[in-house]
């Protein structure tokens, strides 16, 4: 019946989820301005399925109002994490930290069977825990490539014998470049010097778009950097999103570590997820004895590559690139680190480039993390969606600032017929500086890109 | 209605799986709690079952289980509402009009769109604004609020002022009235034969029936816009100047108020370029033909100069002119930053009065020991004080709804009303009574009973419960509902 909310339980002792404070859940007023902005909200139309509804949710998880029901565990983990609800939110809800906290819990509680708890550990634990691994794991994936076994598998119908979502990993798995060789420790700054920065290099990111991370070591080069790219494991942002907290928060301090004896003065990083994730050290340590303030102290030197660079107007010569793309907001850029004026600034700065606006730049491509291979058919939806508004632009080249986007768009482009490219933001200003010569940095690649807006491979 | 039993529980949601779809029924408790209160946390009550119909056919047949059933049932839509309007009444039936969200027609040469209920108010201005459009009933919610919403609660905006209420812009609706008939009101021409019967649908708030179309005007986009922010160190100055402005036979298209607390929280949520210091600041827009804009803008200015205003500025470009209107805009919301809970009121003053009650306002609510924050529709005299408290801390909500109760009374003892634009709905429709006579009453419910016969239609709103509703005109305290129940304590 319809009652006043004054019996709801008076205790005043700070909500948790698995030992993390969840408080964030009482700086929502419940105005419901987020909703229109959440993707699975707009697609469903279900409120568990909105920001609104999921900290109410996780309140009433954490005050004990609910248990983890299936449907609880199922709305929350339907959460893309893409935090488009932070940037509307006028209360300012920590809406990140908050569904972090409760995938810990469901993580906790429901830890699944022995065949999710093993692939989780090879995860989470070894291919993310340590570099070596995942190199090893990357040069017998791309043996798996290139030797035709994949194709060979793929046509035998294999891959629907693997168990819960490896034949999806499987389907998704980009091409594994043959130089998967890790960054050079230093790149020195051409011309005058400006910084020295040190380059969060990624896990997967180094086996996978390794060509990223040396396109950006150019860029900044070329912008008067020293780079170095210290020997470095994972940040931990894709255990903390999947719930693995424990290990997240080992991941975190060692990164530090790592860095802190590199001695720069910025950590430059060109992925998403570990960017908005290392700018949160801090909160993820706040209870860390001894770790707190120094963890609060490094993540004020990340920086986004976008946002690092558009502090000052790009060092010339920049050759035109005469092409029309649009510009994709990766989440954990726009929505998590705040960054959306930044990379239109740096694209507007190539000549002979047009940039067309894309109608929901800032939605979630389906991408988030590992989402499109957890919850494959909401992913599809907002991928078919994304790929709607790209085509809609007529461009002929998407740029965007992340390689989970970048993977999961190209595929949806694929699909849908396109032979449209999909760039990291650091492809299309490396190509304007190796285009203009110059002085060069010693460089081993650029991503050509012909007449018809097509990347070519990275040859040597 | 007895509570259900689990087998008639289990039937039941077949039934209503057979009309929507297997995804489209919710009945698992957990998933009902989200559904349990609108904007307004102070009330709440769960449903026996949430659905989500995709046309009028599916409503109709809902409604016409739900009748069969004796079972009560209440539409919603995003549940943006601030009076619980949307709250289903002892179990029963939520309608939920989310999936029904399309725009299904545009008339630019007739100017005029029909929508779903469902379609946020906002995307249907998005939807025909690179066409020069859009449509201009804009509640501080439209981001997220639903035009079914909209009709519902009769919303009003910051540009009320010039262009009127959502009644001034819906032409007609296709309602499934509460026995399951699909019928027609009015139509797509102003001027409808007959009775203005959509007329009397708009502002009915969901106890009429279930709207599944709606004809809404669109307007073109005004050719100039200006927007002025005058900023005051007296809350009283800011005052005489709204009476100043309008005084001077200007009609702005909006003139908001916002005060100190709630620039603070508005400036700590988005940094919108309101001085933090000032005790209050007047958002003034004027629109309409290029010609003449610039000399409005003037006296409107000397206005606010006259009146004391420390500063006034016109917004430079219109990013600023955005970013002043988000901070307007997201004000309820940005009280989280500052309390934990709010509960806004929606009085209606003369404007002369504004000083005094905003005075009276100040006083009632420091005397619970509470804080008020102000953002409000200044130009038609609708104030918003925005009570704040601590759900947490015993005692307080009953505090709450005390002073609430008692800004409600002056409100019309000074010739006001107590909702401008949120609605009656549960929390106010006990306040009825200080403005409304028992024949007045009576002939309302007469007129409710015409379309709702069984009263199944969204039950227990806007009419008081108590059976002293007779009572005539401003009347005494009255104890709230709430406070007989024991639920909460008047101190
Ligand atoms: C931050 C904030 C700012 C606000 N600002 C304003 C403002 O400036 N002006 C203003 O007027 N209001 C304002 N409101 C109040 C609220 O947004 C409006 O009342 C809005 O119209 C409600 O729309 P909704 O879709 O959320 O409806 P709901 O809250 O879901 O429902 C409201 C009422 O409409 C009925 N209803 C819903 N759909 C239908 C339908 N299809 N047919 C029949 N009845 C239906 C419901 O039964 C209920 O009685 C604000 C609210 C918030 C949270």
């Amino acid at each position: 019946m319809t009652h006043a909310t004054s019996d709801t339980p008076a205790s005043t002792s700070p909500l948790a989820l698995h030992g993390l404070s969840v408080e964030g859940v009482n700086q929502c007023v419940h105005c419901g301005l987020c909703l229109a902005y959440c993707p699975t909200f707009s697609e469903l139309g279900t409120e568990m399925d909105s920001p609104r509804g999921r900290i109410f949710l996780i309140k009433s998880l954490a005050e004990g109002r609910i248990g983890l029901s299936d449907p609880t565990v199922e709305h929350l983990s339907l959460c893309l994490d893409c935090r488009a609800c932070e940037t509307v939110c006028p209360a300012g809800v920590p809406y990140g930290r908050l569904i972090e906290a409760a995938k810990a819990e469901i993580e906790r509680q429901r830890p699944g069977g022995a065949a999710r708890r093993a692939f989780r550990w090879l995860n989470f634990g070894m291919l993310l825990g340590s570099p070596r691994v995942l190199r090893a794991a990357a040069a017998g994936l791309h043996f798996y490539q290139a030797s035709g076994l994949q194709r060979l598998v793929r046509r035998s119908g294999l891959t629907r014998l693997l168990p819960g979502t490896l034949p999806a990993w499987e389907a998704l798995l980009p091409p594994l470049p043959a130089d998967r060789a890790p960054l050079a420790p230093l790149t020195p700054a051409v011309g005058a010097r400006r910084a020295r920065v040190a380059m969060l290099t990624g896990c997967v990111q180094s086996v996978v778009f390794g060509a990223h991370n040396r396109a950006t070591a150019r860029v900044l080069a070329r912008n008067g950097c020293d780079v170095l790219a210290p020997p470095q494991g994972c940040c931990g942002a894709l255990n903390a999103h999947g719930g693995d907290h424990a290990r997240a928060v080992e991941m975190a301090k060692r990164t530090i570590e790592t860095f802190e004896a590199a001695g720069a003065e910025t950590v430059v990083v060109n992925t998403s997820g570990c960017g908005a994730h290392m700018k949160a050290y801090g909160a993820l340590l706040a209870s860390e004895p001894g770790w707190a303030e120094r963890a609060a102290r490094f993540a004020r030197t990340v920086q986004d590559i976008s946002e690092f660079l558009a502090q000052a107007p790009l060092r010339g010569p920049l050759a035109p690139v005469p092409m029309t793309v649009t510009y994709h907001d990766p989440c954990h850029v726009v929505h998590g680190q705040k960054i959306r004026r930044q990379p239109r600034e740096l694209l507007a700065q190539i000549p002979a480039l047009r940039v067309v606006d894309l109608p929901e730049s800032d939605w979630c491509c389906g991408s988030a993390g590992i989402y499109n291979l957890t919850q494959p058919e909401m992913a599809d939806r907002l991928l078919r969606r994304k790929v709607r508004n790209v085509e809609s632009t007529k461009a002929e080249a998407v740029v965007t600032a992340n390689p989970g986007c970048i993977l999961q768009i190209q595929a949806g482009l694929r699909a849908a017929g396109r032979d449209v490219p999909v760039l990291h933001l650091v492809e299309i200003l490396d190509k304007a500086y190796t285009s203009a010569g110059g002085s060069t940095v010693p460089s081993d690649a650029s991503p050509r890109i012909d007449g018809g807006g097509k990347v070519a491979a990275r040859a040597r | 209605m007895a509570t259900l039993t689990l087998d008639r529980k289990s039937a039941l949601r077949r039934e209503l799986e057979a009309i929507v779809g297997r995804g489209g029924v919710l009945s698992e408790p957990d998933e009902l709690l989200v559904y349990e209160s609108d904007g307004l946390t102070l009330f709440r009550a769960l449903a026996d079952f949430v659905v989500f119909p995709t046309s009028a056919e599916h409503v109709a047949a809902l409604v016409r289980v739900a009748q069969r059933e004796g079972m009560p049932f209440v539409a919603r839509g995003a549940g943006t509402g601030l009076s619980g309007g949307c709250l289903p009444s002892e179990g029963g039936l939520v309608i939920s009009l989310m999936r029904m969200n399309r725009v299904l027609e545009v008339d630019y040469d007739n100017q005029l769109a029909v929508v779903e209920p469902g379609l946020v108010n906002l995307h249907l201005s998005w939807a025909v604004g690179p066409h020069g459009y859009y449509y201009a009933p804009d509640p501080s919610s439209q981001q997220a609020c639903t035009i079914g919403g909209n009709i519902a609660n009769n919303s009003g905006g910051p540009h009320t002022l010039k262009y009127g209420v959502t009644v001034n812009h819906v032409l007609g609706l296709e309602v499934v009235m509460p026995d399951g008939e699909i019928v027609w009101l009015g139509g797509k021409t102003r001027d409808a034969l007959g009775y203005d019967l959509a007329g009397v649908f708009v502002g009915s708030e969901g106890t009429f029936g279930i709207a599944t179309k709606i004809v809404v005007r669109i307007l073109r986009k005004p050719q100039a816009v200006k927007t002025v922010l005058a900023v005051f160190d007296q809350i009283e100055q800011a005052s005489a100047a709204v009476s100043a402005i309008i005084a001077r036979g200007l009609v702005p298209a909006a003139v908001e108020m916002i005060d100190q607390l709630t620039i603070q929280a508005v400036e700590d949520a988005f940094g919108c370029g309101y001085p933090r210091d000032a005790a209050a600041a007047l958002l003034i827009e004027v629109d309409g033909l290029r010609a003449g804009i610039e000399a409005q803008c003037e006296r409107i200015v000397d206005a606010c100069r006259q009146s004391g205003a420390r500063e006034v500025r016109a917004a430079a470009d219109e990013a600023e002119r955005q970013l002043l209107w988000k901070g307007r805009k997201s004000a309820f919301g940005a009280y989280g930053r500052v309390s934990p809970a709010y509960m806004v009121m929606d009085g209606v003053i003369p404007r002369t009065k504004l000083p005094y009650v905003l005075g009276r306002v100040n006083e009632i609510v420091a005397a619970q020991g509470l804080r008020v924050g102000n953002v409000f529709h200044a130009g038609d005299g609708n104030l918003h004080p925005n009570i704040l408290y601590d759900p947490r801390k015993p005692g307080e909500e009953a505090r709450v709804v005390a002073a609430g109760a008692e800004i409600m009374k002056i409100c019309a003892e000074v010739g006001g009303s107590i909702s401008g634009e949120h609605g009656i709905g549960l929390e106010k429709s006990d306040f009825m009574p200080f403005i409304f006579s028992a024949a007045d009453l009576a002939f309302m419910q007469r007129l409710k009973t015409a379309f709702n016969p069984t009263g199944l239609c969204n039950p227990g709103k806007v009419f008081p419960t108590r059976k002293s509703c007779g009572e005539a005109g401003p009347v005494a305290y009255r104890p709230h509902p709430i406070e007989e129940r024991g639920l909460a304590q008047r101190f």
